[in-house]
């Protein structure tokens, strides 16, 4: 029997360079959403440290990095990258989420320059550091922002949207290498 | 006319450039106003409303006069002020309403009317007729009054919008916003300076005054290049700061590409929007006007703009000159134009004690000027002595300065008033108006260099010590302290038309008028002058027009008060403020999985929200819609279709109370519900009115997931969270959206399981997937959740893989139905299918209806509470004559039944009163060979069978239908569960 194939969000789309910035599809192969369920705060914490070595993050914090680290994505919940996160069903609600999203990395010197002409919140290094995320507008779509890099983004957006994320990034990458 | 050794321009590089079609020469540096003025072009335009000529009145963004349009067809860009217009090779310039031509304007007409055009007179004369007004007055107003027009072609330039974030925004790059910015730097905060124009230096580069034994336009270079390799100092040359904002936040427009001959890319504007922790204003101040008789002929400028003509760009309106003002800083005008060897004839003050400042220049104190002579250019005035005899002299160029006004705008943004100070006749900005900002310089009231200096200085230091930076004052360089003396003249006495307000031309005879009717209100006054409501906001004008006001009402200019002032301070193109929102950029666009193989196909898309859903799959010989939808549910009814049905919203609930969470949010009973079973639930709003629908399926004993409809993903989730945060927050439930997790597909049709079977790794049969069954099977290797559920009335399923298996399962299944002579399916066929079953869409839960009025009023369970229950027991929502569910189907002579067609009895008047109910949903049933529709009819429930009269007044129908029940195709339901 044949076999099912899998296409990334981006296929055909990326990767694509303007002046000195570039944009990349990061395949995400597990991606999971862990909401701790009532009082389970802590504990959540300590399972996933004592598991995976990685703790809960705070809001609009990332802990770890790579291919093992958890995004904070909303009120009591995260993002965890990294295989299926080893906590009881008591502890969380782990929810499969490795074909909801589409993650981009955006890298470049003028990156910070790029996200300026879409994003409504700081992302200068100075209060946007490494380990840090944002939940935010990226021109009419909401998305998660983590800095990778002292010139590197990751961007996280609905999968279905990943033609609207790439034409938005594209068209300021654009604008801002014409300048 | 060019004045040989004077100007920053760069002589060495000429640029030649067309207005109106003729060709002039200018030099690097140059305005479009300064070169045309060094070609000895005088007039650029014409008025608003008279067709008067008009030339430069300043230098500056405030520029009422010299208005043109840039460029042509679909890059038009009207408007623009020809004195912050930077000159190009080659750039290409139109003077505006004019007709035929700038120098005959046949509708300077207007102008000889002039009695009969005053303020007010549109409100008294063309109210009547009528219709007149919309038909005639109109549009005849409006092709003679106006500025520049648009192309009305779409336009073929770029704009862009951005955001900044800095610890201090220095708002002006003249001296003091230089110093604050400076000041501020060195403590490291993050700084942003933004400054109009393309160079620093604001009026030192239009005085002769040195700043630390230099030249000013040299000590601002040097500051600029200290603050340039500074890592936290950004500078925004060309960028005007057009509002302030709450907390903080500031619009500001950056004129990416205005002077450039080819954009490269690049935008034509940017619009950022600047959040700042501190500001400090240095907006600096704006000369204004003195009115009297014909004091808009072109020659007659600014004073302080004249100087940076002559300063600036080595150019002058005309010779003889003679300069006219109220103050001392007129006398700079008149010292360096004679200094550069003009031809200076007088110095005109209307003090009587005034002191010649100016050197050796002839000087008139207590004199003024009492009219201006000449059309399209001026060419003498009239001077009055203290005693009230008049003398003509010859003059190509005057000079006028009515003294200076602190720019304010910025502090009034957030409803701030500023306060009028009587040392130096003009308002300045009331501390504190704005949270965080400072006022610094001249539009602090400061009009020394010194006095900008320091207190930019001082502020700059300030707002970032505010902020903790820690740092001292730097040194202030030594400049000129001259002292800012001034007299009291608004409007010089006399007969004839004294212009205030020279964009929508309002005189002082207007003020008066607006006064003499009872308009004294300042605001009031404004309104019925339309003074001040020009492009240019009246920026020179405002203060004149309200003392000319204050003066006839007896009142002082304190009680008098200012009108509002509101941002843009400079005029912000809809383009830039809009940027990014055109074409793609307008929403986001959400496709499937199945979207490509969906397109391959050559469906035509429809928008579903955000997202593209297939309409209909057109098969080779099929010419039309029609023919496509009928096939395809004529093979859903008799062997299998495929069908995208990802859109609708999925939510992952997991937690110990989601039975308890579902009985509440839902008005059935779901907390029983067995793990591998689903159950169809109705959500109502809490006004108990139906808010949306769909099917829970229970995964497991701890999870399951629940189905909206597309249209109410969002709102779904919304209110789930809200009735968890708000209402029960006790219940320990935990929700996900999981709508873009899985790609979806409904397999309906007789044929669909032996379809399955076929993809399957284990078959399925009745006994292991009974009707509303779910559970989780392999297809081709892969895990997947299968539901039993059926929204055409079929035997069907709906199949989910993660959504990186969707393209290639979407493939599959339509390759293998085509095979059993089924094959995919398309909105249409899908909204037929459920019609002709009764099943409901938003289409029929709009928002009015209730559970009671669609037939499910027992699906809300007596036995248990739930969000909207007890608003819909509500006296009036369960009555017999409410408009309720039906089926209809046509038996008059027209086989029709439009959608939004309202039904009638069939001996009544079809009018509002007695209107029984109306269609939502239509369709031509292949499978019934008949139009069916759902609607609401009145008691509908107690009226199958009855015929009533149905019309369509929007399309011009009328007909009878028959009342059925909704349910028209398999009302026993048998098919499903075969």
């Amino acid at each position: 029997m044949a076999e099912l194939l899998a296409k990334s969000p981006c296929d055909g789309l990326l990767p694509r360079t303007h002046g000195k910035v570039s944009l990349s599809e990061v395949v995400i192969t597990d991606l999971y959403s862990v909401a701790p369920m009532k009082g389970q705060g802590a504990a959540v914490d300590a399972a996933l440290q004592a598991a995976h070595g990685i703790g809960f993050p705070a809001p609009n914090r990332v802990t770890g990095s790579g291919d093992l680290r958890c995004i904070w994505s909303g009120r009591d919940q995260a993002l965890f990258f990294g295989g299926e996160p080893d906590l009881t069903p008591d502890l969380a609600a782990v929810t499969d989420q490795s074909d909801a999203w589409v993650m981009v990395r955006l890298e470049g010197a003028r990156a910070e320059e790029v996200l300026a002409r879409l994003v409504p919140v700081d992302l200068r290094s100075s209060t946007f550091a490494e380990g840090h995320c944002a939940r935010t507008l990226l021109q009419h779509m909401t998305v998660s922002i983590s800095r990778v890099g002292p010139e590197a983004f990751e961007i996280l957006a609905f999968r279905s949207m990943a033609a609207t994320l790439v034409h938005d990034l594209d068209t300021a990458l654009q604008m801002v290498a014409a300048r | 006319m060019r004045i040989d050794g004077k100007g920053r321009i760069d002589r060495s590089k000429e640029i030649s450039f067309k207005f109106d079609g003729l060709t002039y020469q200018g030099f690097g540096g140059d305005t479009v106003a300064s070169a045309l003025m060094g070609a000895g072009v005088r007039l650029l335009g014409r008025s608003f409303k008279y067709h008067r000529p008009r030339g430069v009145l300043t230098a500056g963004s405030e520029e009422p006069n010299a208005l043109i349009t840039m460029h042509s067809g679909d890059k038009t860009d009207p408007n623009v002020r020809a004195t912050t217009q930077e000159l190009y090779e080659g750039l290409q310039a139109r003077s505006q309403n004019r007709w035929p031509s700038l120098g005959l304007d046949l509708l300077s007409l207007n102008n000889l009317a002039a009695p009969f055009f005053g303020a007010g007179f549109y409100y008294k004369t063309f109210m009547w007729p009528k219709p007149f007004w919309e038909k005639v007055y109109e549009p005849l107003i409006r092709r003679a009054a106006g500025l520049g027009a648009l192309s009305g072609e779409r336009p073929s330039d770029r704009y862009e919008k951005a955001f900044a974030f800095c610890d201090v925004l220095v708002i002006g790059g003249g001296a003091s916003g230089l110093m604050a910015a400076l000041s501020a730097a060195k403590t490291g905060a993050d700084v942003i300076l933004c400054q109009e124009e393309a160079e620093f230096g604001g009026r030192l580069l239009s005085e002769t005054e040195e700043v630390d034994a230099q030249e000013g336009a040299d000590w601002a270079a040097s500051v600029v290049a200290e603050l340039e390799a500074m890592e936290n100092v950004r500078l925004m040359p060309r960028t005007s700061v057009t509002g302030a904002y709450d907390q903080g936040t500031f619009g500001a427009l950056e004129r990416v590409a205005h002077h450039l001959p080819y954009s490269l890319g690049r935008p034509t504007e940017c619009f950022w929007r600047i959040v700042a922790k501190r500001s400090v204003l240095c907006a600096g101040s704006l000369e204004r006007h003195i009115a009297f008789q014909n004091n808009d002929i072109p020659g007659i400028m600014m004073a302080g703009s004249m100087r940076s003509y002559l300063n600036r760009w080595g150019v002058a309106p005309g010779e003889p000159i003679a300069v006219f003002g109220n103050n001392d800083d007129a006398h700079r005008t008149a010292r360096d134009m004679a200094e550069a060897g003009l031809h200076v004839v007088a110095l005109i003050d209307s003090r009587h004690d005034a002191e010649n400042k100016a050197g050796d220049v002839p000087f008139y104190p207590g004199h003024q000027v009492a009219k201006g002579h000449g059309f399209r250019g001026l060419e003498a005035i009239t001077l009055r002595a203290p005693n009230g005899s008049e003398s003509k002299l010859h003059v190509q160029g005057l000079g006028v300065s009515g003294g200076w006004n602190p720019s304010v705008h910025l502090t009034c943004h957030m409803n701030g008033r500023p306060v009028w100070n009587e040392d130096i006749l003009a308002f300045v900005p009331r501390e504190g108006a704005i949270p965080g900002m400072t006022v610094a310089g001249a539009a602090n009231g400061a009009f020394s260099t010194a006095g900008c200096l320091a207190q930019g200085a001082a502020a700059g230091l300030e707002a970032a010590r505010d902020l903790g930076f820690k740092g001292e004052l730097p040194a202030v360089p030594v400049a000129e302290d001259t002292p800012y003396r001034q007299g009291r003249l608004w409007a010089v006495e006399g007969k004839g038309r004294a212009w205030l307000d020279f964009q929508n031309d309002v005189t002082v005879k207007d003020i008066k008028q607006a006064a003499v009717e009872n308009y004294r209100s300042v605001e009031h006054m404004k309104r019925y002058t339309t003074q001040g409501m020009a492009t240019d906001q009246g920026k020179s004008s405002n203060v004149s027009a309200l003392a000319v006001l204050a003066d006839v009402t007896g009142r002082d200019i304190p009680e008098t008060g200012t009108t509002t002032f509101r941002p843009p301070y400079v005029p912000v193109s809809i383009a830039a403020m809009g940027a990014g929102g055109a074409d793609k950029g307008f929403a986001p666009e959400r496709f499937t999985t199945s979207h490509k193989a969906t397109v391959e196909r050559g469906a035509p898309m429809i928008e579903a929200g955000l997202w593209y859903r297939p309409s209909y799959y057109p098969a080779q010989g099929e010419t039309t819609w029609r023919q496509s939808c009928d096939r395809e549910v004529n093979m859903v009814r008799s062997t299998v279709g495929i069908c995208d049905v990802s859109t609708l919203g999925k939510i992952d609930l997991q937690g110990k109370d989601v039975g308890a969470f579902l009985d509440f949010v839902y008005t059935n009973s779901f907390s029983k519900l067995k793990p591998g079973r689903v159950r169809y639930g109705l959500m109502l709003r809490e006004d108990g009115h139906v808010m949306d629908d769909g099917t829970t399926a229970r995964l497991s004993e701890n999870q399951w997931v629940m189905t909206t409809t597309t249209a109410a993903a969002g709102l779904v989730m919304r209110h789930l969270e809200w009735v968890h945060q708000a209402l029960c927050p006790q219940m320990d439930v935990r929700f996900t959206s999981v709508t873009e997790q899985w790609a979806q597909f409904a397999v309906a049709g007789p044929k669909s399981r032996e379809l399955l079977n076929s993809l399957l790794d284990a078959p399925i049969d009745d006994e292991s997937f009974p009707f509303m069954q779910n559970g989780e099977v392999s297809v081709m290797g892969v895990k997947a959740r299968l539901f039993r559920i059926s929204f055409s009335g079929e035997h069907a399923y709906e199949i989910a893989v993660p959504s990186r298996y969707g393209d290639s399962l979407y493939r599959e299944l339509v390759a293998r139905a085509e095979a059993m002579d089924g094959g995919a399916y398309g909105m249409e066929a899908l909204n037929v299918l459920r019609i002709e079953k009764g099943h409901i869409t938003h289409a029929e839960i709009h928002g009015r209806v209730t559970a009671f009025d669609i037939g499910f009023g027992k699906m809300v369970s007596a036995k248990k509470d739930c969000v909207g229950k007890t608003m819909s027991e509500r006296p009036g929502l369960l009555e017999d004559d409410r408009e309720m569910l039906v089926g209809l189907r046509p038996v008059g002579a027209i086989k029709e039944i439009p959608a939004g067609a309202h039904v009638f009895e069939t001996d009544a008047e079809p009018t509002r009163v007695n209107d029984l109910g109306y269609v939502t949903s239509t369709c031509f049933s292949p499978t019934l060979g008949e139009v069916r529709a759902l609607g609401f009819v009145r008691n509908g429930r107690a009226r199958h069978g009855d015929k009533l009269k149905l019309v369509d007044h929007l399309r011009g129908v009328e007909t009878v239908v028959e009342v059925t029940d909704p349910v028209a195709f398999d009302v026993d339901g048998g098919r499903l569960r075969g």
